[in-house]
């Protein structure tokens, strides 16, 4: 089977799936946001191993989300791979120190011999949970507020500060989309937690907790869409291939692309649904809004940050060296290649749905637990 | 491209790659074998109905699921090193390098991190069968997920499938089927997919033995060295086979550093194999490094000839052939030759991006279409790694880590057949508990096997240095342009965190070999 396409097609195509699976990984960094109310969200132990747990069941599908999302943003935009890998170095290096931490602290915390201790491994998963979702929405928001990178004709990246990437969180437009990524993982980690746990006391702090994270997200997220729709954007000139800066350029992305203006509203009215029947009417289906509603906004945000001419990587320092979907992309041989593969994608989605569905069960109790064989 | 470049910044690169590979090594082997065996018990527990063989599957997923997380951890760095340290790299072999890595986290890591979560959570949830479907693929995606990162490093030890764009300053993937079922893909995948199988062979046997040294968990014990012992006989002799076919390929394709693994210096006819050896430096010298001799060796006269070209009279080049050159034997360029070829490469990539500063777009189409021309492939680009040497001898690699590490491995590989065969042997007559001598030579055959598996890794990576991508790219022009500080701190950060998670990982995991299975009471 063969597929006519085009090259500008495949690049688009491509830029659709990094997008959705960026929107995917924050909505799934609810297992990080429930990691981050590890100190503060139980009162015993029994509390804290219920809260572990339930999102211990869930860990790997995030960290497989990320590593997926690295390996086809390394297939399909190679360049910016390269650029943003090998140019933000610490920014990376510490996003990737907070993930290895996570990965073994739920299979070790609790077994004996573990020459760390329980709290050490504890810790590891605040970190993660604070720290992950922070710098990653920091390094997305550079995809708006740009870094200070420039590409020789051989298209080899050089940073043109020593600080390698720290010097995004100089930027308040950064920061501000950093700390809205993580209250909004706290959330959902909050209502992933209200639906999975049956405990009356650890739900009743839970509703209680998602009203201050709510607001402190929505304070940051307002901030971040004010300034980001304010801001000047950089515009690729069809005619020259040149970058050059527009006004109001995101703001003016939605307007002319309704469809992801419908689907960036429909994401944050979805958000909100859910908080709002969370924390007015206690209800524990939230995280069927949230959830949906976060995939929703954050691929909005991806396909305002790629499409309609944008550069999708830009660069302050030297405009000219912005990635592009067009210039950062690999072969049309490539995307096509991949494309196909692409397609097993509903597959593996109704395979995780089926094996979630299958070991999910019954709501998580003390006294399931108790008699839970493999607990973390 | 990189003319100058720090060599203490390629050093460390190469230093942190080697760690963060070294580490993720040390837990992938044992998933892949862990994962079969742990589900060729639970098909018997599902066949015969026995809660032992419920008991058994169990105890062995627990080690499993300590062995997992730490592999998924080390995992993921190895992935985002390729951008953060080796960018240069990442540009101009993305098109082709990224899409195995993409396709592996699509095809084999979700399947893997799905099914895995049934197969902890799963029992008393899920119906047996379904259980049992979950654990096959468990085994299944920890495989496929070797194949599409082996058919990436398969690449860089031969580039095909790919044609230079000057345009972009990249190589472009033309050919997917030339990369998937690339020979050395093949090779490598069967090679170390059955070298994984057999070290979580021996790794089974030997913690059985120590049960049966304790007296403790007979019946379990018993039972896990014949799955094992099978299992690992037959993966051996698969090891062997795919070695070999391994070796000639690299005869080929690698010939620098199939002829260092051997300390193969004079090319010849009639070229002996060295069985066992100690090499010292010679008074001799190519360029600037050392020519290394023989203190002792063993050697199987004639084989290494057979072995590459069928038959005694074949000519097997050695590392003087392959850096001086060689015109009376056969006809091999000498690496100053490739040099000079590389260099025009390079000055042509170079000319074409000036005529399109200059707007000199006949020349630029000019030149972009030598690029294409089959001739100027074969004969000129191809060495167009070679433009980044400094001098001929750069392109040896270490000869004695390449030869110690290779022998070491085949000699225990050899090693490892004896002790899968004795094991099967010695339970079928019900004589393993009275030769206490093997129970003990198993369970010190644990550490064996992970050298043995790590030597496969030193000399596939080691043998192929200078290159990162063989003949195309060296790791000095591949390495992203930070400090050497930046990566020396993150190398000291990784190294004191791998050290404390591994010292942890065999903490826990000898905790729970002393505790041993679930008793039949704890058993739901």
């Amino acid at each position: 089977m063969t597929i006519m396409v085009s090259y500008l097609f495949l690049q688009h195509y491509w830029w659709l799936i990094i997008s959705l699976l960026a929107g995917l990984l924050v909505f799934l960094m609810f297992v990080q946001g429930g990691q981050s109310f590890i100190f503060s969200l139980s009162e015993n132990e029994s509390q804290k191993t219920m809260i572990i747990n339930a999102l211990g069941k869930k860990w790997g599908f995030t960290f497989t989300t990320l590593v997926t999302f690295g390996g086809a943003f390394f297939a399909s935009f190679p360049l910016f791979y390269a650029s943003s890998f090998g140019g933000a170095y610490w920014l990376w290096m510490t996003i990737l120190f907070s993930f290895v931490i996570q990965a073994v602290a739920y299979e070790y915390r609790s077994k004996p011999s573990n020459v760390f201790g329980k709290k050490t491994f504890d810790v590891f998963l605040f970190i993660n949970g604070a720290l992950g979702p922070f710098l990653i929405g920091t390094v997305v928001a550079t995809f708006f507020s740009g870094s200070e990178f420039s590409l020789n004709e051989m298209n080899q990246v050089s940073w043109a500060n020593r600080w390698h990437g720290l010097e995004a969180l100089t930027d308040a437009r950064n920061v501000s989309l950093g700390l809205a990524v993580l209250f909004l993982t706290r959330m959902n980690g909050l209502l992933y937690l209200i639906n999975r746990i049956d405990d009356e006391d650890l739900n009743s702090r839970s509703f209680k907790k998602l009203i201050s994270n709510t607001v402190f997200f929505l304070a940051f997220f307002i901030f971040f869409l004010i300034t980001l729709f304010m801001a000047e954007g950089y515009q690729v000139d069809n005619n020259s291939g040149s970058i050059v800066t527009e006004k109001f350029k995101y703001f003016n992305n939605l307007l002319e692309m309704p469809l992801v203006l419908i689907i960036f509203l429909l994401g944050i009215l979805a958000v909100l649904y859910g908080a709002g029947i969370s924390v007015f009417r206690h209800s524990t289906k939230g995280i069927w809004f949230t959830g949906p509603g976060t995939i929703m906004t954050v691929l909005a945000l991806f396909l305002i940050a790629g499409f309609n001419n944008t550069a999708f990587y830009p660069s302050s320092f030297d405009p000219g060296s912005s990635l592009t979907i067009r210039n950062a992309s690999s072969s049309f041989f490539t995307l096509n290649t991949m494309m196909y593969f692409s397609f097993i994608i509903p597959f593996v989605i109704a395979y995780i749905w089926f094996a979630w569905k299958g070991i999910s069960g019954k709501k998580i109790t003390g006294t399931v637990m108790k008699k839970s064989e493999h607990i973390y | 491209m990189i003319e100058n470049v720090d060599l203490s910044l390629v050093d460390w690169s190469r230093a942190q790659f080697a760690l963060t590979a070294i580490y993720h090594w040390f837990f992938v082997p044992l998933t892949l074998g862990l994962s079969f065996i742990i589900a060729i018990m639970e098909t018997l527990y599902v066949k015969t109905g026995n809660e032992e063989w419920k008991r058994t599957t169990k105890f062995w997923m627990t080690l499993f699921g300590i062995n997992f997380a730490i592999g998924v951890a080390t995992g993921i760095i190895l992935e985002f090193e390729f951008g953060t340290n080796w960018s240069n790299y990442s540009w101009f072999v993305g098109d082709i390098f990224g899409a195995p890595l993409a396709i592996e986290g699509i095809l084999a890591f979700f399947l893997e991190s799905t099914f895995v979560a049934v197969m902890f959570f799963g029992w008393n949830k899920v119906s047996k069968r379904f259980h049992l479907i979950s654990t096959w693929l468990v085994a299944v995606g920890a495989s496929l997920s070797a194949l599409w990162i082996l058919v990436a490093n398969a690449w860089m030890q031969n580039p095909v499938g790919m044609v230079f764009n000057p345009e972009t300053a990249r190589n472009e993937m033309i050919n997917f089927w030339a990369v998937l079922f690339n020979p050395v893909a093949v090779d490598k995948f069967m090679h170390t997919i059955t070298s994984g199988f057999l070290l979580g062979s021996i790794f089974v046997i030997g913690v059985s033995s120590f049960y049966l040294l304790k007296k403790r968990e007979e019946w379990l014990a018993k039972r896990s060295i014949l799955i094992a012992g099978i299992f690992g006989f037959l993966s051996s002799l698969t090891v062997v086979l795919t070695g070999d076919l391994s070796a000639r390929t690299l005869a080929e394709v690698q010939p620098v550093k199939f002829a260092a693994f051997e300390a193969h210096y004079e090319g010849k006819r009639n070229a002996g194999l060295v069985a066992f050896g100690l090499l010292k430096d010679s008074e001799e010298k190519i360029g600037e490094k050392n020519v290394k001799d023989f203190v002792m060796k063993i050697e199987i006269p004639g084989f290494l000839s057979i072995m590459t070209g069928g038959d005694k009279n074949s000519f097997v080049p050695g590392i003087k052939d392959l850096i001086l050159g060689n015109s009376e034997d056969v006809q091999i360029l000498s690496v100053e030759e490739k040099m000079e070829r590389g260099r025009y490469a390079r000055d042509l990539l170079n000319e074409y991006k000036e005529a399109k500063k200059d707007k000199d777009v006949i020349r630029a189409d000019e030149i972009k279409n030598i690029f294409l021309e089959k001739d100027f492939i074969n004969d000129y680009f191809r060495f167009f790694g070679y433009a980044f040497l400094r001098s001929p001898e750069d392109a040896i690699p270490n000869v004695s880590i390449a030869f110690y590490s290779f022998h070491l491995m085949v000699i225990l590989g050899f090693f490892f057949i004896v002790i899968c065969a004795l094991s099967v042997f010695l339970v079928l007559k019900d004589k393993i508990q009275k030769n206490r001598w093997f129970l003990w030579l198993a369970l010190f055959s644990i550490p064996l096997v992970y050298i043995a598996s790590e030597s496969g890794w030193v000399l596939a990576e080691m043998g192929r240095q200078p290159w990162i991508i063989q003949d195309l790219m060296p790791v000095s022009a591949a390495v992203s342009q930070i400090s050497a500080g930046s990566v020396i701190t993150t190398f000291i950060l990784f190294a004191v965190l791998f050290t404390a998670l591994l010292v942890a990982e065999i903490s826990i995991m000898l905790k729970q070999i002393r505790l041993g299975p679930k008793h039949k009471e704890d058993i739901k």
